[in-house]
Parts: structure tokens; sequence; C-alpha cells
């Protein structure tokens, strides 16, 4: 046997290793190089290979070996240039010579902490399993004993409530010839309320996202309430918003975050004597259910000029916003004055709500919340919910569902009778499947008011690569092949405003159509049937015993 | 669906004239069951106004529980009214006792406000329920001055003829009479309309499919008599009690709390800023239908209301002095043949019927135009 010298002292991985195998067609290939070109993370690369082929030429078998000079495109084994399965160079292969195939047996996780750093990325959790949002089914179906709705005739209102809302009976009101009029005299505060449509798409911030990212999906909200008639709102992310916005009558479809960094706050607070139109809420970020108790993180090289002047920091630099507010003490003063002030600085006009982590904690805060009368809802974002950037560890490990969540918190409200008083918006792996109207209709008739979407829109309008399968993920280091997240102006021009818009548009139409074709055999259509859960039933007993629904199978 | 049958009148009535209204509906209900709440009582009761009536069905050892209770609590027995029993063909067996008890209030109580007292006899009605729910042997169904109430399984006719309808003397001035189609739920003497919570009473056919949701909103009020709901169609009751008596609202809100207009027609409405929070502070209470509610308040006035996807709705006529409002019109030819069938008010679904005490007219409030 040879000696394998080459095995000594050697460090090097295997193919084996790496979560994406190459498989490369020598047959197809004609070496244009756009593959190795466009790669993001320099995972293939062109090589020089001496080949011994042994030919046979003539009438008779005369086999000559020869030596000849090859090209070939290789994957590397540096775990620091792990292919991601992006399929970038999928997309520019002009004649399908190369794909990325999943390797299951990797052991990725095992490696990708060089230099003593934990492994970061951006995305959602690495879990491909099916969900329990996907696993709820909607098993009361109007069958004779009344009738089932016509989605496509009768008419329905797929609308829900932002905002705080007053008890009846503290309403002020009085009763004039028989009517009920509202009184002004005991001087009672009238929280703000909006109505909205019950998909909103969630915080992704401006720095997070490219120009023509964030462009299309403010576009697309605005063509859908201003032309459509679709009330759909979108909430920021921490980093502020172009001062442009901040003075446009449009910004009344737009959710402004404040997150721990309070990147932008320095422009918002100053365009407000400008404003001619109140944003539609303002959210706190106390937590992201992608990355619990870890703050932000904008990578520098994502700080161009843009973002650093709307964040009004240099260029360049890292920015991280502190896992907390630094001002927050505890939850009955720091919270109850944040929001306070908050709500202050716009007259009290406009819904201020915390947005926390998915948690086993959630009820604690929830029941603070519904003492406070300012505050407007709380959001709770699970741990299916993504990021820009975060340690894997955080998304993978760290976090609660959403829906045993969301649902503990509606059954608490149920029980003081306040769950018409505070809304909840609830986020993380909406749409993970793809079943984005299936998902949010689960998660209303669980007893939320409001469901949010990021990563959900992220790929179905800019077709995102990103899947459970850590595909892409590459959201945090500016290289997005798609030109979703990076302000590198030759990535991001790859991705169109204009078709962004098209696709959010596309996509929320659509929703409200499957949310009617989920609602009108149930014989919904009036209001939005928030904690119907008599309409719910899931395969498992022990799953239908926590979210106090029915089992089926 | 199940089959209402109410009549309001300047004149007291025999029963019997509902329960034949809904012999002619027959069709609709399977006979599951019949409920009649009777209200401002004439016969043998005329002259006990002032006192509370007690309605419900015991068993020999619920009798003993429900006097030694009754007892306790400082309630006199002034008078007990039971019908006479007869077998008929088809029938469950005769439970022991069918009832109403006339009492007169406990000495501490005599001059109290109205609202204290009915909250006692509330509480009085809901601590009997408990004491014989398990073992069924006290069912109550009202506990109120002047009203009265019968449940039975069974035909309607057959259960008229049961409870001796057609012989007795019994008679009231606004009636409501409910066949039953048993639909969710197991026959249940507790799940049979109409309704009634502290003077107020309604009866509903159609499903409710919101049931859940206004079911924990109700019962997060913490009104003790916010209970039960072993049918879909008893929050319909406690929901008219909620607005107009824990709440105040004049009548016609009942309508906006529970077909609540879009926002384009509340701008419509004079009282559009107070309407616009109550649709939001009372957002849960919405039925989503399709649902016809007949109901009566109180001081006798009767309504009827539909929300929108009632493909069928219920039909109200007659003649001053005597009205009625049917889930069909057959219904209505039954009760009040000598009326101008032209004047047949078929709500839409924008309008409350509204009938005040003694029958003299037909009003129809409309939701847009107030
Ligand atoms: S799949 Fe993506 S990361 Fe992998 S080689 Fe192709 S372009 Fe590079
Ligand atoms: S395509 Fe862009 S946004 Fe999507 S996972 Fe890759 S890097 Fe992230």
């Amino acid at each position: 046997m040879e000696p394998a010298t080459q095995l000594d002292y050697n460090h090097q991985l295997s193919l084996r290793e790496l979560p994406y195998i190459i498989r490369w067609r020598d047959d197809r290939c004609k070496r244009c190089g756009s593959c190795t070109a466009v790669c993001p993370v320099k995972a293939i690369e062109p090589a020089v290979k001496v080949q011994r082929v042994v030919q046979s030429e003539g009438p008779v078998p005369t086999p000559t070996a020869s030596r000849k000079i090859v090209h070939v495109v290789e994957q590397v084994t540096d775990i620091e240039r792990y292919c991601t399965g992006c399929g970038t160079c999928t997309l520019v292969c002009p004649n399908e010579a190369i794909e990325p195939e999943y390797n299951p047996q990797n052991k990725f996780l095992h490696f990708k902490n060089r230099g003593g750093e934990g492994y970061k990325r951006g995305g959602r959790r690495n879990d491909p399993s099916v969900s329990t949002l996907d696993r709820l089914k909607f098993t009361r179906i109007s069958m004779l004993t009344d009738p089932a709705l016509d989605a496509g005739r009768h008419e329905f209102r797929v609308r829900t409530l932002l905002g705080r809302i007053l008890p009846a009976d503290e309403l002020p009101l009085k009763k004039v010839n028989g009517n009920l009029v509202v009184t002004h005299e005991n001087g009672k505060f009238i929280p703000p309320v909006r109505e909205i449509f019950p998909i909103m798409i969630g915080s992704m911030s401006i720095g997070a996202l490219s120009p023509p990212m964030w462009e299309g999906l403010a576009m697309g909200v605005t063509y859908l309430n201003e032309v459509e008639g679709l009330p759909v709102v979108m909430a920021t992310g921490e980093g502020g918003v172009p001062p442009r916005l901040l003075k446009s009558k449009y910004l009344k479809y737009f959710i402004l975050q404040i997150a721990s960094g309070y990147f932008g706050w320095d422009e918002i607070i100053h365009s407000i004597p400008h404003m001619v139109e109140d944003p539609a809420a303002i959210e706190i970020k106390y937590g992201q259910g992608a990355k619990p108790g870890d703050g932000g993180l904008l990578m520098a090289q994502k700080v161009l000029k843009l973002i650093a002047s709307i964040r009004g920091v240099p260029q360049f630099v890292d920015l991280a916003s502190p896992p907390t507010h630094q001002t927050k003490y505890s939850i009955e003063e720091a919270v109850a004055k944040m929001i306070q002030s908050m709500s202050m600085a716009w007259g009290f006009r406009v819904p201020v709500y915390p947005k926390i982590s998915g948690t086993k904690t959630a009820r604690a805060v929830l029941n603070n919340l519904a003492r406070n009368p300012y505050a407007a809802a709380l959001s709770i974002d699970g741990e299916d919910g993504g990021t820009g950037a975060a340690y894997n560890v955080s998304l993978d490990k760290m976090g609660h569902p959403i829906a045993s969540n969301i649902r503990e918190c509606y059954l608490d409200l149920v029980k003081q009778g306040k769950q018409n008083e505070l809304p909840l918006i609830a986020a993380g792996g909406v749409g993970k499947k793809g079943n984005l109207a299936a998902n949010a209709a689960a998660l209303i008739m669980l007893g939320a008011s409001v469901v949010s979407i990021g990563k959900y829109i992220m790929q179905a309008t800019a077709n995102c690569l990103g899947d459970e399968f850590n595909r892409c993920n590459l959201c945090n280091t500016g290289k997005c092949p798609r030109g979703i997240t990076t302000q590198d102006p030759k990535l991001y021009r790859r991705l169109d405003s204009d078709k962004v818009a098209e696709r959010v548009v596309e996509v929320f139409k659509s929703s409200n159509v499957e949310l009617k074709k989920i609602f009108a055999p149930m014989g919904r259509s009036t209001e939005l049937p928030i904690g119907m859960s008599d309409g719910l039933s899931i395969d498992d007993k022990a799953m239908a015993e926590r979210l106090e629904i029915s089992y089926a199978c | 669906m199940c089959r209402l049958a109410a009549i309001t009148s300047h004149d007291y009535f025999s029963p019997m004239e509902n329960i034949l209204a809904l012999e002619t509906m027959k069709e609709g209900h399977d006979g599951s069951g019949l409920g009649l709440t009777l209200k401002d009582l004439g016969g043998p009761f005329e002259k006990m106004k002032g006192y509370p009536v007690l309605s419900g069905i015991c068993s020999k050892k619920g009798a003993k529980m429900l006097d030694d209770y009754m007892e306790k609590a400082g309630f006199k027995l002034i008078d007990i009214w039971a019908p006479k029993i007869k077998a008929v063909k088809g029938m469950l067996a005769a439970r022991d006792h069918y009832f109403a008890r006339v009492y007169d209030y406990p000495a501490s109580y005599k001059h109290k406000p109205v609202r204290e007292r009915d909250d006692l006899l509330m509480n009085i009605r809901i601590a009997l329920r408990k004491m014989g729910e398990s073992d069924e042997s006290i069912f109550v169904f009202s506990f109120y001055p002047d009203v009265l109430t019968l449940k039975e399984v069974g035909d309607p006719l057959q259960v008229a003829e049961f409870f001796g309808l057609d012989k007795d003397t019994l008679k009231a001035k606004v009636i409501f009479a409910q066949g039953r189609q048993n639909t969710n739920y197991a026959i249940y003497l507790y799940a049979c309309h109409p309704f009634f919570i502290q003077g107020y009473c309604s009866m509903t056919n159609g499903e409710n499919t919101a049931f859940v949701p206004i079911r924990e909103y109700l019962t997060g009020r913490h009104f003790p008599g916010y209970i039960g709901y072993n049918s879909d169609s008893e929050v319909f009751t406690h929901i008219l009690h909620y607005t107009s008596r824990q709440l105040g609202f004049p009548l016609t809100y009942y309508k906006d709390v529970i077909t609540p207009l879009k926002e384009s027609e509340i701008e419509g409405r004079e009282d559009r800023e107070s309407l616009k929070l109550i649709k939001q502070s009372l957002r849960p209470l919405c039925i989503d239908g399709p649902n016809v509610v007949i109901g009566f308040t109180p001081d006798g006035t009767c309504f009827m209301v539909h929300d929108a996807k009632k493909l069928r709705p219920g039909v109200v006529g007659g003649l001053k002095g005597k009205y009625a409002l049917m889930s069909e019109e057959c219904g209505l030819d039954s009760a009040i043949p000598k009326r101008d069938k032209t004047q047949d008010i078929f709500p839409m679904k924008h309008d409350m019927v509204i009938i005040r005490p003694k029958a003299e007219e037909v009003t129809v409030w409309n939701q847009l135009h107030n």
C-alpha cells in the first residue's frame, strides 16, 4: 500500500463535513467562470488539474497514455468558505452544469467556530420539521345545521384593531334623547385605535434591508392601502426611516420602531413638527424571537452613507444595539414611562406597544401591560422568527414557540375579561411552509388579533434563498446574493423594487382571499374570529390539551 | 331550525295560541322540546303581580331541598301553581313536580331597590340550579315577578296537552314559545329556549358560529348570572341583559352591538362617535349569524332582529292590540288570521321591529337611519 503521507498532520476537512456539496458536471460545463465569480463566499474556484488519459486510435487497439491539463470547478473545504447551498451558481450557469446538494450527514457546527467565535448568521431557526402552526386544522365546518358562506359572494370584513380598547363599562357615554353620545365632561382618555388588515409586515430595519427591498415593501404597502383599500401596515424596524417618508402622508401606514440603540430617533423626533400624518403605531422593541435576550447588530460593512445618515452615526462602524434598553429598570417604571413618553410625543394620538420575544414569562409582562391603560398591544415574537444577524445558538436554541405562548396569554386575558382590551400580535414562523393565511387564521383563532410576518415576505416577494436547511442565511455578511439584505449597490441592483412591491400586493391580496376561504366554511364573515378555538383541532393529544382545543385524527 | 312563536297583546290570552302556531310551523322543528315563557300573567296569577314566581321542575328529593333552601333564604311561599299533568302517548314519563311557586320577598328586601331585589332573585335561582344540576333533582328556569316558564322535552302540542294547557286558565299578555330543533347538543332542559335573566328574555333560531368568543367575553364580565350556555343561543339573552341592564344602553343599541354597521355606514349616523367606540369595545359580541332573535325586556317591550346572513327573515304582523312575531308566516296566519296581511313586516338586515307593551303599534327602527 502506498504510504498516505498526505494525511499526516492533515487538518483539512472532507467535503462530507460540509452542509452542501457541489455537484459539478464536467460534460456540461463550458468553463465560462460565471459560477465562481458570483459565489458570495468563494466556495468554488476554478482549478487546473493534470489528468492521465488513455486513448486508442486506429483499427487495432493501441492504447497510449498521455497527460492532459484540464480546467475544473472545484469546491473548497475551507470552513470559512463553506458552500451555503444558496444556488446562485446554478442561477447563473448557462448549461445547468452546477448545483449544490444538501448533505444531511454534515458536521458543520462541529467546526464553525474558528477563532473562538461562535457561528453567526441570518435567517431563522434551522428546523425543517412541521411546526405546530402547520399541524392545526380548521375542523368546525358549517354543514346543514347552518349555511356555510360563499367566500366569493358574501361580504367579508377581514379587519382587526390595533390599539388599546376601552372596556364597554368605561366608555364615556351618556344618553341624550334615546341616543348615546360621547361625553368629554370627565376628561376620560380614549386611546387611539387603528383598524388594519390582520396580517402585517413585521419590523425589518432599513439598515438590514437594502434600499430596493425596503422601498419595494413600502411601495407595496402604500399601494395596498391607497389603491386596493386593504389597510396593511408595516413596521420599520430599528434605525429610522427615510426623512422623506417621515414627512409624507403615507407615514400613517408605518409603525415606527424604537429599540435599545435608539438609532434614527434623533431624526424622527426632529421631524415630528413637520409630520402631516401620525404613524400607524410605535413599537418598542424589547426582544426578538430569533435571538431572545440579544441586542441588534448591524455589521460595519452594511453601514454605508445612506444608513449612516439615517441613523445619525459614522460610516463603517459596527452598530450594536444593547440587549436591553439602558433606561430599563423595571416593567412597572421604565416600560410604563417609555410607553408614556412615546405616547406623549404624538399627543396620545398614536398607539404604543412593546414587542417581546416568546418566553415563559410573557404572561407576567402581559398582566403588567393589562394594568397599564396606555399600553396599546403586546407583540410576541416566537422562536421561529427571523433576523438579519444572530448567533446560531440563539437562533436555534433560544426562545418559545408562538402557538402555546399566544394561547396562554389570550386565555389569561379571558380570565380577566380583558381579551378585547389589549390586542395580541403574534409573530415567529408564520408562513414557514408557505401556508401564510392558514397559519395566520390559526393564530387568530388561538387568540391573536394581529399576525406579523418577516421572513415569509422576503421569500415570497424577493425570492430570498434562505430556508430551514441553513441554506444561504448570509444576511449578516452584507453579501446577500439576492440583494435583499445588503448595502452593496453591485448586489442590490439585482433586486427590482417595483417587482417587490408588485409581489407584496399579490401576497396580501391572495391571503385576503385565502382567509375568506377559511372563514367562510366556518360561517364567519363579520368579525375576525379571534379566539374561536372551537374551530381548531390538532392531531396530537398533548398539544390539544396544552392549547385547550380539540383533538382530531 | 327551531321555530319561534311570540305573541304580545293588550288582553290576556292562552299559551295554546302560541302552541298552535308552532304546530303549523311543525315542518321546522323535530319535536325535541317546548319552551314557554309567559310575562304579565293573568289567570290565577293576576292578583299576585308584585311577587316573584319561581318556575321549574324537581324530583321529590329536590322539592325538599328547594323548600328548605327557600325557607332559609327568608322567602315565604304564597301560592303554588302546577300544571295538571295528563299522561300523553309518546311522551316521556312525567317528572315528579312541575311548578310555579309564588313567594314573598324576605322582610329585609321588601323595601330594597328593584336592582338589588333582582340580584337576589337571580342569585337564588343560580344557587338552586347548582344544587340540583348534577343529579337533575332541581331545574329552575326563572325566578322573577310576573314571569312564568315551562319547559319539557317532546313535541310542542303533546307537551301542551301533557301540561293540560288546553284546559287551564293560565293566561298572559306576552308569551314566547319555541319548538326546538335539536342540533349540536343533547336534548337537555337547560338548553331549551326561551332564556331568561332578570326580566330579559330571548329566543333564537339558527346556529351561532361565534359562540365560543362570545361566551368567553360574557363569562369574563364576572357577572354571576352569565353561566349555563348549554345552548349557543343563551348568549343572545345575556348580551341583551349586558347591554341594556348592565351598560344602560337604549334597546336599539342591542342591534348595533350584535350586528354592527360597517365603518362607512356608521359615518351616516348622528351618534357615530359613540357607535364607533361601542363597536370596538363590544367587538366580541358581534354575532356572525345566521340568526333571528326575538326578545322582550322587563317593561314588556318585544322586538325582533336579524343578522345580514339570515336567508329567510322572521315575520311580524297583527292588529292593533295584538301582534305576533314568528319565525314563519304560517305561524302568523295561525295566531292572527284576521289581519291585514299586506301590513306584515319581514324585517330587513338593518331593521329592528319593536312593539311596546299593550301592543298598540309596531315600529321599525332602521339601523342605518336611526
Ligand atoms: S451554492 Fe452558493 S455558496 Fe455554494 S457554490 Fe454555489 S454560489 Fe457558492
Ligand atoms: S437570500 Fe439574502 S436575505 Fe435570503 S437568506 Fe440569503 S442572504 Fe439572507
